[in-house]
């Protein structure tokens, strides 16, 4: 009687069966993603049909046709151009920045003390690795060798003058040495100076609120270049006479006033975002407003806008190509100057040279974005509300 | 005052030069060791930038003779390039001590700028390049109606075009840009028909294009534009070093002396030459100036004479290959003429 | 009795020093007089530069002869026109090349941003590939490689391109015929302003006799009709006045017909390129920021896909939208001073030259910071307008 005919049970789970042929491998893919619907099958014909259109020209020009080496215009010209090149041709010159990437990469910094900015590029890569990767220890010492020692090394060894190394002007910087530059001590100097005025618009005393207020709003409201002339063209008018600041330095100033307004506005919103109980109970343990804020608030409320940091970084990178405008050649500035060299000028260098600097400013800021996106990931701590 | 603050701080932090004011240029100049000088950002035979990041050209090498008169020494000068927009206000700020680069000498200059024209170290005027190749039959700026012209925006050359046009009653399309390079690369590119700016920068830009030989200057110059180095108002020791130095140059040439026998020339018997170059007994010439007695041997020893410096950079031996026309001396028919050094 | 006495006591007070309002009153006490120092300090400096280098100061200076010309103006100006009519001419032509860029950039963003989020794998991908190389790429390169890559490469005005139209397409520009209205053409736009009243008249009688009766009535089709059919009625009881000016080969270029040069096609094409990618990202962070419930919900009441999007998605997805699309709008406006890269006569343009030709740097600049910042407060306060009819009107 205890015997019951139990063979309807199972014992054992039932094997996974394979999903149905309609939802699995390549066809089913093709008919969720491509096309669903008759709406969805015409913006495929039309999405293949502009791929078709432009990937093997692009390829076409930018690798098949190209021209990677050559001594000068001759082989990125046609015979009607006075090149060598069968009428019709149309490829990239890769030749052009091959010839010219010395210059792209340092402008005219003398060939003989070039190994002072690659030194300085080695060491910068050197901190900076160790820095952006969460594994690596001492995080402390890194960040104080590379926000602090490393810029007072690379000032010494690009601009020379003691320790036996000749001066170089920074008139003769140029090309990436003057964007990566540039924007590295943009950035060093934007960040805190944007701390400093996103504290100052939410200070309860009226004054500085509304000195911080008037500053950002007025940088905001204006574009960098009118920034880039009131420091070139005013700022000279301002200070007694006889005293001048090199050009670079007021490019520099110019390029961190304006990422300053623009990373306080993004910091304010963090700070906005800490709820208030966050400030009361720093308040009730006693912290006065600078331990308040640099151990309780600024932690909390920089994690969070952490995306809108690295934005306005990668807007400041491309804001430094317009440095070119007050006559000072970054990668962009000094690629289009050699536009004008009479021993390359053909209709496919200006091409060639913008796509190779869009390229480059390309790979640094999508590195940017992507590291951002990284870092959100890590450090969210899975308590958002 | 916050730009200020974070300026100074920047400066300090970064040990660029900040040089205090003082009341004289010379000092100024004689404490930092080297002469600030403006040029263009590369104008083929006035200022332009070699191979090796060394500047050329006429502008370039009337800093060097200022620097040998100071200093004995041509190679203590350093180059700042400028463009249109930024030279008045380098030099009026104290930037740079000497403006040259090509500048048009103006009454409005003078008044309303601030600055003080030494002299005219290149009598120019403006003129009309086209290609033509692809004009055939326009051998005249008179035919240019209609024309899209290139032109470098806040230059004189600006003005001059509008009312030349205007007074021969002709219509125009202007094709403006900030820099001369970006006039180049656009007139190069056929953007533009004409191509107007000082006939001397024509044929320098000339060399520049791609096929040189396809371009001809019209022979119309259509204003003056006497060009000349400028210094700072109010400093009248620093004026009188540097316009000296440009009549220096061309009483050397009048006098026959060069730089290949400048140091034979010292022991001539021709009491003129000997008191040019300093050789008379007790002469205060170059004292009185502010400089050594021997200044204008340092000048031609280091950047020759002006009929020199006219040859190698504009002249016969250069690209440009520009004859000297007016810019003789006016013992030759031409308008350059020094007061005596006396 | 005695506790109450206590409390009424004043509380014991700490230093004077460390009383939060005396430290704030003297901090602030602190930072005006330095700004004061520093305003005055500046001052001085300024009025002694200005002085030691006999450079004239003041605004008089834009009722001087410009004595320049410019090579597009939508208001009348020759070389005889003051200072000050050049830089408005700048301005007008920094608002022509904003507005337009503003409504590229906006259509072309929406179109990718939806792209972004379609069902159709190819769509989503090309969209994407879009987004990451504009946002990474300085604008002033995009504009660059519009003129001298894409622009300058053009054929020479005798071997122009011929478009459709009459139009043609050299490295001058863009030619196409220009309209001319003859006698009685005044007709034409007062019909087509009544088309468009009247439209909205309907529109809105429409609406009502929707939220009254339910009953819907064809809206569309019955304005396109008024607003296109009454300016044609019109058109032809005028006697057909419309003629057409054409482009045609003269000796150095095509003249006649309408022309839009070069500087201003790279200038607009590379702006609206370049924020259409931001504006891509803004719609498409709108569009997931309505709940997936929303959509389920008006699906489960029948609605179409159309529908849906028109009357459920978008009106939610606007409110996320707007604020940063007017900071987009912002940079736009503010990018289109690298006109002056590429010689497009805008603002920075033709008040740097006009700084340029009377040295007066100092009020030069400052004119054009205060016309930007004009410009930056106007479209702030439209679009908050906007902004607020939009926003959720909460219980």
């Amino acid at each position: 009687m205890q015997e019951h005919d139990t063979s309807w049970v199972r014992t054992e789970m039932a094997l996974a069966q394979p999903a149905p042929a309609s939802v699995r491998g390549m066809g089913a893919w093709v008919r969720t993603n491509l096309i669903g619907s008759v709406g969805d099958a015409i913006l495929t014909i039309i999405g293949i049909a502009l791929v078709v259109m432009i990937l093997p020209q692009v390829i076409n020009w930018a690798f098949i046709n190209a021209q990677w080496t050559g001594p000068d215009r001759s082989v990125c010209a046609t015979v009607a151009q006075g090149g060598i090149q069968a009428d019709g041709w149309s490829g990239a010159c890769w030749a052009f920045v091959n010839a010219k990437f010395g210059q792209f990469m340092f402008g005219t910094y003398p060939i003989e003390e070039r190994w002072r900015p690659i030194l300085v590029a080695v060491l910068f890569v050197a901190l900076l690795v160790p820095m952006l990767i969460p594994r690596v220890p001492r995080k402390g010492l890194n960040a104080i060798l590379l926000f602090l020692v490393l810029p007072i090394v690379s000032f010494v060894l690009l601009v020379g003058g003691m320790f036996g190394l000749p001066h170089v002007e920074t008139s003769r910087w140029g090309g990436l040495l003057v964007t990566l530059s540039l924007s590295f001590v943009g950035i060093a100097v934007s960040l805190p100076l944007g701390v400093v005025l996103a504290l100052g618009r939410r200070s309860k005393m009226p004054i500085v609120k509304m000195l911080c207020i008037i500053f950002i709003e007025t940088v905001r409201g204006i574009p960098l270049i009118t920034v880039l002339f009131f420091v070139s063209v005013m700022l000279p008018l301002f200070l007694p006479a006889g005293v001048t600041f090199d050009k670079y330095l007021r490019a520099l100033i110019g390029v961190s006033l304006f990422a300053a307004a623009y990373m306080a506005e993004v910091i304010r919103g963090g700070l906005q975002a800490i709820p208030k109980g966050q400030y009361e109970g720093a308040d009730s343990l006693g912290l006065g407003y600078w331990q308040k804020m640099g151990l309780i608030v600024l932690p909390q409320a920089l994690k969070l806008v952490i995306p809108g940091i690295v934005n306005t970084f990668i807007g400041m990178f491309k804001d430094t190509s317009l440095v070119i405008i007050i006559s000072m050649f970054d990668l962009l500035g000094i690629v289009k100057q050699n536009f004008s060299d009479a021993n390359w000028a053909t209709p496919q260098t200006a091409r060639s040279g913008l796509i190779f600097a869009a390229f480059v400013f390309w790979l640094f800021c999508f590195g940017m974005s992507r590291y951002s996106m990284y870092t959100e990931r890590r450090l969210d701590t899975g308590h958002k509300r | 005052m916050k730009h200020i603050a974070i300026g100074i701080l920047g400066a300090a932090t970064l040990g660029v030069m900040a040089s205090s004011a003082s009341a004289s240029t010379l000092d100024d100049v004689k404490a930092k060791g080297f002469i600030q000088c403006g040029v263009s950002t590369g104008l083929a035979g006035f200022s332009a930038p070699d191979d090796k990041g060394d500047w050329q050209g006429i502008d370039a090498d009337f800093c060097r003779a200022v620097a040998a008169a100071v200093f004995g020494d041509a190679s203590k000068v350093k180059f700042t390039p400028l463009s249109a927009k930024e030279r008045f206000t380098a030099l009026q700020s104290g930037e740079i001590d000497i403006l040259s680069r090509n500048t048009t000498w103006t009454i409005n200059r003078d008044t309303a700028l601030g600055l003080n024209f030494i002299g005219v170290t290149y009598y120019d005027g403006q003129g009309f390049m086209i290609n033509a190749k692809k004009l055939p039959g326009v051998n005249s700026a008179l035919q240019l109606s209609g024309a899209a012209v290139c032109v470098q925006s806040g230059t004189t050359t600006e003005l001059n075009l509008a009312d030349y046009f205007k007074s021969n009653k002709m219509e125009y399309n202007p094709v403006v840009f900030e820099k001369l390079e970006e006039v180049n690369a656009a007139y190069d590119a056929g953007r533009c028909d004409v191509y107007t700016t000082d006939q001397s920068g024509l044929y320098g830009i000339r060399l520049t294009l791609a096929a040189p030989a396809d371009h001809v200057v019209l022979p119309e110059i259509i204003s003056k534009e006497p060009l000349g180095p400028a210094v700072r108002q109010g400093d009248d020791q620093w004026y009188h070093i540097v316009k000296w130095t440009y009549f220096a140059l061309l009483q050397a040439e009048e006098l026959g002396i060069t730089k290949a026998n400048v140091e034979e020339m010292k022991a001539s018997d021709s009491p003129e030459i000997k008191r040019v170059l300093g050789q008379e007994a007790d002469t205060k010439i170059g004292t009185d100036l502010g400089v050594s007695n021997d200044w204008v041997v340092n000048i031609v020893k280091a950047v020759g004479n002006y009929g020199e410096l006219f040859e190698r950079n504009v002249g016969s031996g250069s690209p440009l290959k520009i004859a000297r026309g007016i810019n003789a001396l006016w013992t030759k028919g031409g308008l350059q003429y020094a007061p005596p050094i006396r | 009795m005695a506790s109450q006495e206590i409390l009424r006591e004043e509380p014991s007070r700490g230093s004077f020093v460390n009383d939060p309002k005396v430290r704030s009153l003297f901090f602030q006490a602190v930072v005006v007089v330095l700004l004061v120092a520093g305003v005055w300090w500046i001052a001085q400096n300024v009025i002694a530069n200005l002085t030691r280098l006999h450079i004239a100061s003041g605004f008089g200076f834009l009722k001087g002869r410009a004595g320049f010309d410019i090579s597009e103006s939508a208001i009348a100006y020759s070389s005889d026109s003051t200072y000050g009519r050049a830089i408005v001419v700048g301005l007008i032509n920094t608002i022509i090349v904003a507005v337009v860029g503003i409504i590229t950039a906006t259509i072309i963003g929406f179109i990718i941003g939806i792209g972004r989020l379609s069902q159709n794998w190819l769509i989503r991908k090309i969209c994407t590939v879009y987004v990451e190389v504009f946002r990474n790429i300085p604008p002033l390169l995009v504009i660059f490689f519009w003129y001298s890559g894409v622009l300058a490469v053009l054929p020479p005005p005798r071997d122009s391109i011929n478009l459709p139209f009459s139009s043609f397409l050299n490295q001058r520009g863009f030619y196409f015929p220009r309209a001319v209205w003859g006698d009685g053409s005044w007709l034409i736009f007062v019909a087509l302003l009544v088309g468009i009243a009247m439209a909205w008249f309907v529109a809105r009688k429409a609406h009502q006799r929707q939220m009254a009766t339910g009953q819907q009535f064809p809206v569309f089709w019955t304005s396109a009709a008024l607003i296109v059919g009454l300016p044609l009625l019109a058109y032809a009881l005028s006697g057909f006045p419309l003629s057409f000016d054409y482009p045609k080969q003269s000796t150095f270029n095509l003249t006649g017909g309408f022309q839009v040069s070069p500087e201003f096609l790279s200038l607009y094409l590379a702006l609206s390129c370049y924020t259409a990618a931001f504006i891509a990202e803004i719609v498409r962070a709108g569009i997931r920021g309505v709940s997936k419930g929303q959509t389920e919900a008006a699906a489960a009441l029948g609605l179409r896909s159309g529908s849906i999007l028109r009357l459920v998605v978008v009106p939610q997805a606007m409110r996320i939208v707007i604020p940063p699309l007017t900071s987009q709008y912002l940079n736009l406006t503010k990018n289109s001073s690298l006109a002056i890269a590429i010689g497009y006569p805008d603002l920075t343009a033709t008040a740097g030259t006009v700084l340029n030709q009377t040295g007066q740097a100092v009020e030069g600049v400052l004119i054009m910071m205060a016309v930007y910042l004009i410009l930056s407060l106007v479209t702030s306060a439209v679009m908050n307008v906007v902004n607020a009819r939009m926003a959720l009107v909460e219980r």
